[in-house]
């Protein structure tokens, strides 16, 4: 038997500046619902909602999948895309491959996977080029007080 | 939870039960129940969306009467600036001058706590660290009660957003008390302070201040009638008895959407108003956009406090007018009185413009305090909203589909609210009547039967 658990898979359009944030709007709202402390909310809202930018940034098409039970919370981000060809520097802030287009609406300042590093508790990212990537990240929840 | 005083009220008797006000309040506070609205008080940010909406009339806002007044010896009014906006008079002191021919004995403006709160707005958001890493980003202005309040129900993780700065209403009733109050040598109780409000929320925040402040609220839709017949005639010019502390422009420009920025000057600012659009926009600022926007002000109501609930003429309109006031002596400064006396009452007492009052998270969203049984509530409401029709109709007195799949696990509703799952249920209880019915005992007669099909 499992143990209880939510679980939220949400379809990311690539290219799709409009419903932008949607998936990231859901997760908080579930995690909302769930009663989960604000400020860890706020943590898993901005890292899944760069996650999810990366997405429709760089790919043509991904998904955000939340998982949450009595553990932690679980955001998996995944794509089919072009892949990151040098991770190291992609983590590096102010490093961004994306076209001008993009920067002039006010995205790929480079700071999405920096930005999701310092949010998370664990990050591990999975890519291959001209395959996809897999972004897990996990969220400890605060200590009891 | 704490229990709230609210101001926004129904007069059952004029509820018709229809479904206006469930749709357009912004926290889904209000349920039809036995045919009538029904306010959920954990969830009413007193917004007076409702009381806009409503064609009967059946929400109002809870305010003093006039009656009141007649208890005081010494009246004092504070007229909150969207008050200068309801007439077609060149400047506020024609109003003003209305205000004491009505029978106020002092007029003491809110505007002018409004150039002192812009001082002191202006200091926390200079003071604010400058990055982004140091102290959340962006500033949220508390200087709309409703704003604040959404941000307690709705986004609690950006209470530490909000700046500690009181509203103008509480500075301005609080300088009455220490500053003017002693010199008027009338005791307390025999001074009546009223505020002239143009929404329910400011009522409802003076009431739960922690201690009391004025006397009174009272709405300008209220007062409005007899001061227009009490303005001074075009073109007279009136010698004021007694107003300490004239507003410039920028208090006055309080009063619409953009004016407190406009004041408050920061860089980086942005202004907001519509309690929709102030929803959607803390939505963003939670996904951690806007981290480069260092102050906003929010207003719940459309074009700002000119757009309240209590107040008469059109936003829009009343917009204009307060633009035209605000900018009639043209400097876009604080006149020195105001600096002087900000720096004068903070040298007294450092906190006097801010509160250092904990904001608590009031958050309506949780389904249950226990994880594990939150986890549970959750999967019943999607697997009950994975049967409801998802229109929205808001038939069974629920705003939408997902608040009456939540009402059902909470046990404050059930399924056959739905009118679609009711009918479902009624079809397939007739076919099984039907089928039932067709059922013959062997032994009956078929005869007559036929003759009724021939029946028309």
């Amino acid at each position: 038997m499992t143990e209880p658990h939510v679980r939220l898979e949400i379809p990311v359009e690539g290219n799709n500046f409009t419903a932008a944030g949607e998936a990231a709007s859901r997760v908080k709202k579930t995690l909302q619902k769930l009663g989960i402390d604000s400020t860890l909310i706020r943590r898993v809202a901005i890292a899944t909602y760069e996650a999810e930018m990366n997405i429709v940034i760089h790919a043509d098409a991904g998904k955000i999948v939340l998982q949450v039970d009595a553990d932690g919370i679980t955001v998996l981000a995944e794509d089919r895309g072009k892949g990151i060809p040098d991770l190291e520097k992609a983590m590096t802030a102010g490093f961004s491959t994306a076209s001008d287009r993009v920067r002039a609406m006010g995205f790929g300042a480079g700071m999405g996977l920096p930005n999701i590093k310092k949010c998370t508790d664990y990050l591990a990212i999975d890519t291959e080029v001209n395959i996809g990537t897999k972004v897990v990240m996990k969220f400890n929840y605060p200590a009891a007080t | 939870m704490e229990l709230r005083t609210h101001s926004v009220v129904l007069e059952a008797e004029k509820c018709k039960g229809c479904t206006n006000c469930i749709k357009q309040c912004p926290t889904e506070a209000i349920r039809v129940r036995n045919g009538k609205a029904f306010i959920l008080t954990e969830r009413c940010i007193d917004c007076g969306e409702c009381i806009r909406i409503c064609e009967n009339h059946a929400k109002k806002a809870v305010a003093t009467d006039l009656e009141t007044l007649a208890h005081y010896d010494y009246r004092v009014a504070l007229p909150a600036p969207s008050l200068y906006a309801q007439f077609k008079v060149e400047k506020p002191e024609k109003i003003i001058a209305a205000l004491y021919r009505f029978g106020f004995d002092e007029v003491y403006e809110v505007a002018f706590a409004a150039e002192l709160t812009t001082c002191a707005i202006q200091e926390c958001v200079e003071n604010h660290p400058k990055t982004n890493a140091a102290g959340p980003y962006p500033l949220i202005s508390s200087s709309c009660p409703v704003v604040t309040r959404l941000v307690q129900i709705r986004f609690p993780s950006l209470i530490p957003n909000l700046l500690p700065v009181d509203p103008p209403y509480i500075t301005a009733a609080k300088i009455f008390l220490q500053e003017r109050l002693p010199r008027l040598n009338i005791p307390r109780e025999k001074v009546g302070l009223f505020f002239i409000t143009p929404c329910p929320a400011k009522i409802t925040d003076l009431n739960n201040y922690g201690q009391p402040l004025v006397d009174g609220a009272l709405p300008i839709n209220l007062l409005f009638g007899e001061l227009n017949s009490l303005l001074p005639e075009q073109g007279t010019v009136q010698a004021l008895p007694l107003v300490h502390h004239r507003s410039g422009g920028i208090g006055i420009g309080w009063a619409r959407a953009g004016g407190e920025s406009w004041g408050v000057n920061a860089e980086n600012a942005l202004a907001v108003d519509g309690i929709q659009n102030v929803a959607r926009l803390l939505e963003e600022i939670e996904l951690g956009k806007f981290h480069d926007i260092r102050y906003i002000e929010a207003l719940a109501c459309p074009q700002g406090c000119v757009g309240g609930a209590l107040t008469v003429e059109n936003p829009f309109v009343a917009r204009a007018r307060i633009q035209k006031l605000a900018g009639r002596d043209g400097a876009h400064t604080l006149s020195n009185e105001v600096k002087m006396m900000y720096a004068d009452l903070k040298r007294q007492d450092a906190h006097f413009f801010t509160h250092d009052k904990g904001i608590p998270d009031q958050s309506v969203l949780r389904l249950d305090r226990d994880l594990a049984k939150a986890i549970e509530k959750l999967n019943q409401l999607e697997a009950i909203l994975a049967k409801l029709p998802e229109i929205d109709c808001g038939a069974c007195g629920s705003p939408t589909c997902r608040s009456l799949a939540e009402d059902v696990v909470q046990g404050n509703a059930q399924m056959t609210d739905c009118l679609f799952i009711l009918r479902e249920q009624l079809e397939k209880l007739a076919r099984k009547l039907l089928i039932l019915a067709q059922n013959r005992p062997p032994a009956m007669d078929w005869a007559n039967e036929k003759e009724e099909e021939n029946d028309p």
